[in-house]
């Protein structure tokens, strides 16, 4: 019988996940990770986990896999040396960008632009022109073209990317470039730009599509690498990539369109977290990643998280679909200073890392970090290791404090109590940013915290916003390897189609809306899915002519056919109202059109915990100094392990396991539901009366 | 008579002592407040200008007025002293007159809004934002007519009015502003965003309160003016010389043919107190160019400059507005009387910017920047298009930004916060043009060790009849370079006919009718270098070579000889290097690019092709009512 595997390769250990399909029963198990070749670890992970589950790695038919290897190539700089097609006249468009300096006024004083991924001296120019609407305005020179690409040959590019003005309106010209190239540099992957994201707007055409090219020889060596070692016996594994909107690409799309995968490892996080907390019955969640430097936050609305159109890594934004994770640097390396002007206190960006990580590490750190200020506190009891072997040290991490606390004027527990209270308005920022901003009230969600220092803020960050319960799941550490083997195979298709609404019919956006959803079929059909599976979704972006917002709305054709495109106008109206308190009586424009399809998950079987009392003593392992709100007090503390359903942990407590510790601040509770997942409350808390969002 | 505040509470907050966390942690809210007026504005608004380019300028203040957070700084004390009437919860006031908030806006197509934040009855703080409409009728298309000589020219303005009173719209005031502009539905829509944007605002204020009090809230924002002010306090300290330092610039003509007007400016420190004289400073034009400049509004901008210079990691607010004392004499380019026309004031804004560079790095040499875009010239296009339908496209373009200490000045690149370019496939789909070309001018930043920024080219190719309006600068005068860096590349226009003539525009133009088929190839200016090019590691000038951002030629002017096969010529190289260091001379602090104003006329017309300006003439009866208010024989 089949079994399917999720992996989630970290920077520091390979988590993975076996699932049998028919029964749900599941295995884990945790190596450390091979930077040098990824593959590496998967494979001996995979052989370990099957080792644990006695059956023969040949039974695994389908891999489904989150992967840092496009984020990598990009923080890195270490990716393809590429090639750029521009139109005449357009040879300048990632050096010129958007003209955007960051910063505020004066910001320039200080900005530094990095380079394109494209370097000037390998862009080209094609004599051609294509309009707005399509037409050909000039065709192309293709004699101009090959000599120009002769040039180009001597420059030893690795990929090739063309990206013509206007070709989402028409990309005649991009194919037939591709054509002439596989003959002038045969073996050089191509990339275009009407294809990786067929939108208006050329610089963000041109940058994505160039990105595209630039992971590309990276992603698709380690992809073919890691399918030729998974195939055991010689079989063929199906393997699946995460990607950043938290679908699954086929190993053939991601080496395609990696740009695709630019988040995919943190859409594993949130992917795992949906699940996990769907078990415990919460469909409305903020997510929060915790790890070393940053913190990845989402919004999941009704089991489904947030997706917005663009990605960013590092200095390079995309127009890719991603899950609306947004990242805040602040994590357990955030160094916490006091400038000498403003004798204010901040904490991070900068991050002491994983190397020399936190003062306490005791690997030559100094500068105080949010870790640091933890064991100060006593949220990292004695004994307490990170990561299953790291010893903290306390002295160091208690000089460290003391520095912030000297300029400050602080007891060094004040001064940890504010970099700790800091670190969590930080990651509240963020959380504002997915919801508030979006027109979602906090306190109608749950939380879920995760990552290995996600438990220790969870129920402050709860606290802050309203949002109650606070969630920690069972191994909060490694639920991304469980989002990558939950998760369906998806595909989608999008066509810029940009027309006021009396320049369309209903009848033609469905015909289109059709055809992007029938092309998206049969890329999941080559997939293995079977064609009643699929379930096909539809959305629209729309505007009031002369916006340059578009929001996209869901809709169904069936009720496009019945009403119209009144369907989609009103809709659209509701959702302007709702984020901006007004709506315009003005023509509606269409911008994009969008086909999502999907294949079926696996429902997979989580053991229920033991049931135990409402009384947790039996967990107690000790008791712990701490210093929380202000005041000095004793934390009993439990080991996760041999908590049961049921128990109820009262506040203040630490709750320790092998990768996390969880926090349960005074006046507050712990509940153990049958899944495992601690719930935390207020005391006193009653669920309030559903209420409007509010904005 | 001073505004008068209607509070149902009038119970006084309490100076309470908040922890230095909490000022942080209150401090962040608000910042996130600001930037969610931002998303807010950004994402409803429809003039181009807003939407996509972000020109606009969101602020929370304190309950006295006094910016928190924010950029241009606050004029509300101001509003509040000047505004006979009462301010009341839901009142939401507007205004597009300079002259009746001292210049806190500076022309009419900035509409400013304000809104007081009421919570339980009690005035607790304000929010305000301005953004530049596309269109507020007047003269022109755009609104920015270069040759108006009154500001009644220049479109329709109001004093500020309530245009909410009590929560209530008042559709009868909209309605007339908005019958007086070219595209109502931009002017409403925009206006519905900036008044969403400010209840935003409000929302997050109040909430703040309702987290932390009243009292805490109200003390916070006091501790943060404070914190700014100790920290300015040392940087004045530190960075202002007593001795009084001076620099001029120029704007080069008022599109009357006559220029260049000088903006003079001395500064120095005694005490704690920065001073900031515009004394020398030409008197006011006859025609737009004026820009009527807030004291407040300049210190900020000086504040901020040294913040970015020497210490990124302040916060600026209002704070240190005491440390800081603008002296700008009425009747001048920068403070002209009404009904002086102030349309087209955008150069001078920009000009300030070289102006603080050139008076701060006197002192501090090694942090000085070069001259750059300092500006924000406009571009305009509109007519009937073929199914008789009126457009109307008002853009703004961007150059180099300067050599700065800290590394090269970007390519086309904004000196402006948030402003971002129009997508041309944006304009293409919406507007009857094509932009054939897209690209930065090679050797146009100015050489030095750090490179200053290429300008910009864009092709313009127009696709039906209609009119241009170019609001351009720099095109006599060179964006400096420092401490031996060279001046960056002037701007030009020049207008390709269909059938191939060319001309060259002027750089102040309305009403230029141009057909289908003509091409303007718009060219801004460069960054001016920083640091002797000499110096330059010949790696880098490479690097721009093999880039086509410097051309061979070009390469010559940092000493660095290239060979037909692209390859640097090492010894060649060391030896241009010398020649040209001993043919040199030490470098200069300041490279103008030209010694004198007549000398700069005399050879105008054989490097710009244009005639050389006249000197200008000046108002008799703005100088006259000047001295008669220096005297007190004339009320202000």
């Amino acid at each position: 019988m089949a079994y399917r595997l999720g992996v989630d390769v970290g920077g520091t250990f390979t988590d993975l996940l076996l699932v049998h399909e028919t029964s749900g029963k599941t295995w884990s198990a945790k190596v450390p990770s091979t930077p040098e070749d990824q593959s590496i670890g998967v494979v001996n992970g995979m052989m370990r986990v099957c080792e644990y589950a006695g059956i023969d790695p040949a039974l695994i038919d389908h891999v489904m896999h989150g992967t840092t290897v496009a984020t990598n190539t990009v923080l890195t700089s270490t990716g393809a040396k590429c090639g750029l097609v521009t139109t005449k006249g357009y040879r300048q468009v990632l050096q010129i960008a958007r003209s955007f300096v960051p910063g505020g006024l004066g910001g320039w004083v200080i900005y530094n632009k990095s380079l394109p991924l494209a370097p000037l001296a390998c862009t080209i120019e094609a004599d051609e022109r294509v309009s707005a609407k399509g037409e050909i305005v000039h065709a192309l020179d293709e004699a101009k073209l090959r000599a120009s690409l002769r040039d180009l040959k001597t420059k030893n590019i690795e990929a090739l990317t063309v990206s013509l003005v206007n070709s989402f309106a028409n990309d005649k010209h991009e194919k037939r470039i591709r054509e002439i190239a596989s003959e002038v540099l045969p073996g050089i992957p191509v990339s275009l730009s009407s294809e990786v994201v067929p939108e208006m707007q050329e610089y963000e055409r041109t940058v994505t599509t160039v990105a595209n090219s630039y992971v590309r020889p990276r992603v698709a060596r380690y992809v073919r690498n890691l399918k030729s070692k998974l195939s055991i016996r010689g079989e063929d594994v199906k393997l699946h990539i995460l990607r950043s909107d938290g679908g699954l690409a086929s190993a053939t799309s991601s080496e395609e369109f990696p740009v695709n995968l630019l988040m995919s490892g943190p859409a594993g996080g949130v992917t795992g977290a949906v699940w996990v907390a769907l078990q415990s019955g919460f469909r409305n969640l903020l997510t929060a990643d915790v790890g070393g430097t940053s913190t990845d936050v989402a919004l999941i609305q009704n089991g489904e998280p947030r997706l917005r159109r663009e990605t960013t890594v590092g200095d390079v934004t995309v127009r890719a679909s991603s899950v609306d994770i947004r990242t805040v640097g602040a994590g357990g390396g955030s160094i916490a200073h006091v400038p000498e002007l403003t004798k204010a206190l901040r904490v991070g960006p900068q991050s002491a890392g994983a190397d020399p990580g936190p003062a306490a590490y005791n690997r030559g750190g100094t500068e105080p970090t949010m870790t640091d200020a933890s064991i100060v506190l006593g949220y990292l009891p004695e004994g307490q290791k990170l990561g299953g072997d790291m010893v903290l040290d306390r002295e160091l991490a208690g000089t460290a404090v003391q520095k912030v606390a000297d300029a400050l004027k602080l007891s060094r527990k004040d001064a940890a109590l504010g970099i700790y209270n800091i670190v969590n308005e930080n990651m509240v920022g963020a959380l504002r940013l997915v919801s508030v901003e979006q027109g979602y009230d906090p306190r109608d969600y749950a939380l879920i915290a995760f990552g290995g220092a996600g438990p220790l803020h969870a129920n402050a960050l709860s606290r802050l916003l309203g949002s109650w319960p606070s969630i920690i799941p069972p191994g909060p550490g490694v639920l991304c390897a469980l989002g990558d083997v939950t998760t369906a195979v998806r595909d989608e298709r999008a066509r810029t189609f940009v027309r006021k609404f009396s320049e369309t019919s209903a009848r033609e956006i469905v015909k289109i809306l059709r055809e992007l959803a029938s092309e998206a079929s049969e890329s999941l059909e080559r997939e293995g899915v079977s064609k009643r599976e699929i379930r096909t979704s539809w959305q629209v972006d729309l505007r009031y002519h002369g916006q340059g917002l578009r929001l996209t709305v869901d809709t169904d054709i069936k009720d496009i056919e019945k009403r119209g495109l009144q369907a989609i106008s009103e809709q659209f109206d509701a959702e302007h109202k709702r984020l901006f308190t007004f709506a315009l009586q003005l023509e509606h424009e269409v911008v994009t059109l969008r086909a999502s399809v999907q294949g079926k998950g696996i429902s997979l079987k989580r053991t229920a915990l033991a049931k135990g009392g409402p009384d947790p003593k039996a967990a107690a392992v000790g008791k712990q100094k701490v210093y929380m709100d202000g005041k000095d007090l004793t934390a009993v503390v439990y080991d996760r392990r041999k908590l049961r359903a049921g128990n109820k942990v009262k506040g203040p407590a630490i709750i320790i396991e092998m990768d996390s510790t969880s926090v349960v601040l005074p006046r507050h509770y712990g509940l153990v539901d049958k899944v495992g997942c601690i719930l935390i409350y207020p005391d006193g808390y009653k669920k309030p009366a559903a209420r409007k969002a509010k904005r | 008579m001073p505004a008068k505040i209607i509070q149902g509470n009038k119970k006084a907050f309490k100076k309470v002592k908040v922890d230095t966390v909490t000022i942080d942690i209150i401090e962040s809210a608000l910042r996130n407040a600001r930037y969610e007026m931002d998303t807010v504005l950004f994402r409803t608004a429809m003039s181009p200008g807003i939407r996509e380019q972000h020109d606009e300028f969101p602020m929370i203040a304190n309950v006295e007025g006094k910016m928190v957070v924010g950029q241009f700084g606050s004029f509300i004390w101001g509003f509040m002293q000047g505004y006979d009437g009462t301010i009341e919860e839901g009142d939401i006031f507007l205004t597009n007159d300079p002259y009746s908030v001292n210049g806190a806006i500076s022309h009419a197509n900035d509409w400013l809004m304000l809104m007081p934040i009421y919570k339980q009855k009690r005035l607790i703080a304000w929010s305000a934002m301005f953004g530049h409409m596309t269109d507020v009728g007047g003269k022109v298309p755009g609104s920015l007519p270069t040759d108006a000589r009154q500001i009644f020219e220049e479109g329709i303005r109001t004093p500020p009015v309530k245009i909410y009173q009590r929560g209530k719209l008042q559709e009868d005031v909209l309605k007339i502003l908005l019958h007086n502009c070219r595209l109502p539905h931009w002017n409403l829509s925009d206006f519905n965003a900036i008044t969403a944007a400010l209840r935003t605002a409000g929302i997050r204020c109040i909430e703040i309160a309702e987290r932390f009090g009243d009292d805490v809230f109200y003390s916070s924002m006091h501790a943060m003016l404070e914190r700014n002010k100790r920290a300015m306090r040392e940087l004045i300290r530190r960075t202002v010389p007593e001795k009084k330092q001076y620099f001029e610039d120029y704007i080069c003509d008022d599109g009357l043919n006559m220029g260049p007007y000088k903006i003079a400016c001395s500064m120095w420190r005694e005490g704690d107190k920065c001073i900031f004289d515009f004394t020398g400073t030409d008197p006011q034009s006859l025609s737009s160019i004026n820009f009527l400049l807030n004291e407040e509004m300049f210190k900020m901008f000086a504040g901020v400059y040294m913040i970015m210079v020497f210490d990124p990691q302040i916060l600026f607010n209002d704070g240190f507005y005491d440390l800081m004392e603008v002296r700008i004499p009425p009747g001048t380019l920068l403070k002209p009387l009404k009904p002086a026309a102030l349309s087209c004031r955008t150069h001078a804004l920009g000009r300030i910017f070289d102006i603080l560079g050139g008076l701060l790095g006197q002192g501090n040499p090694s942090f000085m920047c070069a001259a750059g875009f300092s500006d924000s010239p406009h571009f305009m296009y509109s007519g009937y298009d073929k199914n008789g339908d009126w457009y109307q496209l008002y853009q703004i373009t961007f150059g180099g930004i300067p050599g700065k200490p800290f590394g090269d000045g970007p390519d086309g690149h904004s000196l402006w916060p948030s402003f971002t370019n129009v997508p041309n496939e944006f304009l293409e789909s919406y507007f009857p043009l094509r932009i054939d070309i897209y690209e930065t001018l090679p050797d146009s930043g100015g050489p030095g060790k750090n490179r200053g920024g290429n300008g910009l080219r864009i092709g313009y190719r127009f696709l039906e009849p209609g009119e241009i309006s170019i609001h351009d600068d720099r095109w006599l005068t060179y964006p400096w370079g420092v401490n031996g860096g060279l001046p960056g590349a002037r701007s030009r226009k020049t207008l390709v006919r269909a059938d191939g003539s060319e001309q060259l525009l002027e750089s102040k133009l309305d009403h230029i009718k141009v057909e289908a088929g003509d091409l303007l190839l718009a060219d801004t200016w460069g960054g001016g270098g920083c640091g002797d090019p000499l110096e330059r590691e010949t790696g880098k000038v490479h690097f721009d070579v093999e880039a086509g951002l410097v051309t061979v030629e070009g390469a010559r002017r940092y000493g660095v000889v290239i060979r037909a096969d692209g390859t640097v010529d090492g010894a060649a190289t060391t030896a241009l290097r010398k020649e040209m260091a001993t043919a040199r001379g030490p470098a200069q602090l300041f490279d103008r690019g030209f010694e004198t104003i007549e000398e700069l006329r005399s050879r105008c017309k054989a490097e710009t092709g244009l005639e050389p300006p006249t000197a200008p003439q000046f108002t008799k009866w703005a100088k006259r009512i000047a001295e008669e208010r220096k005297k007190g024989t004339k009320a202000a």
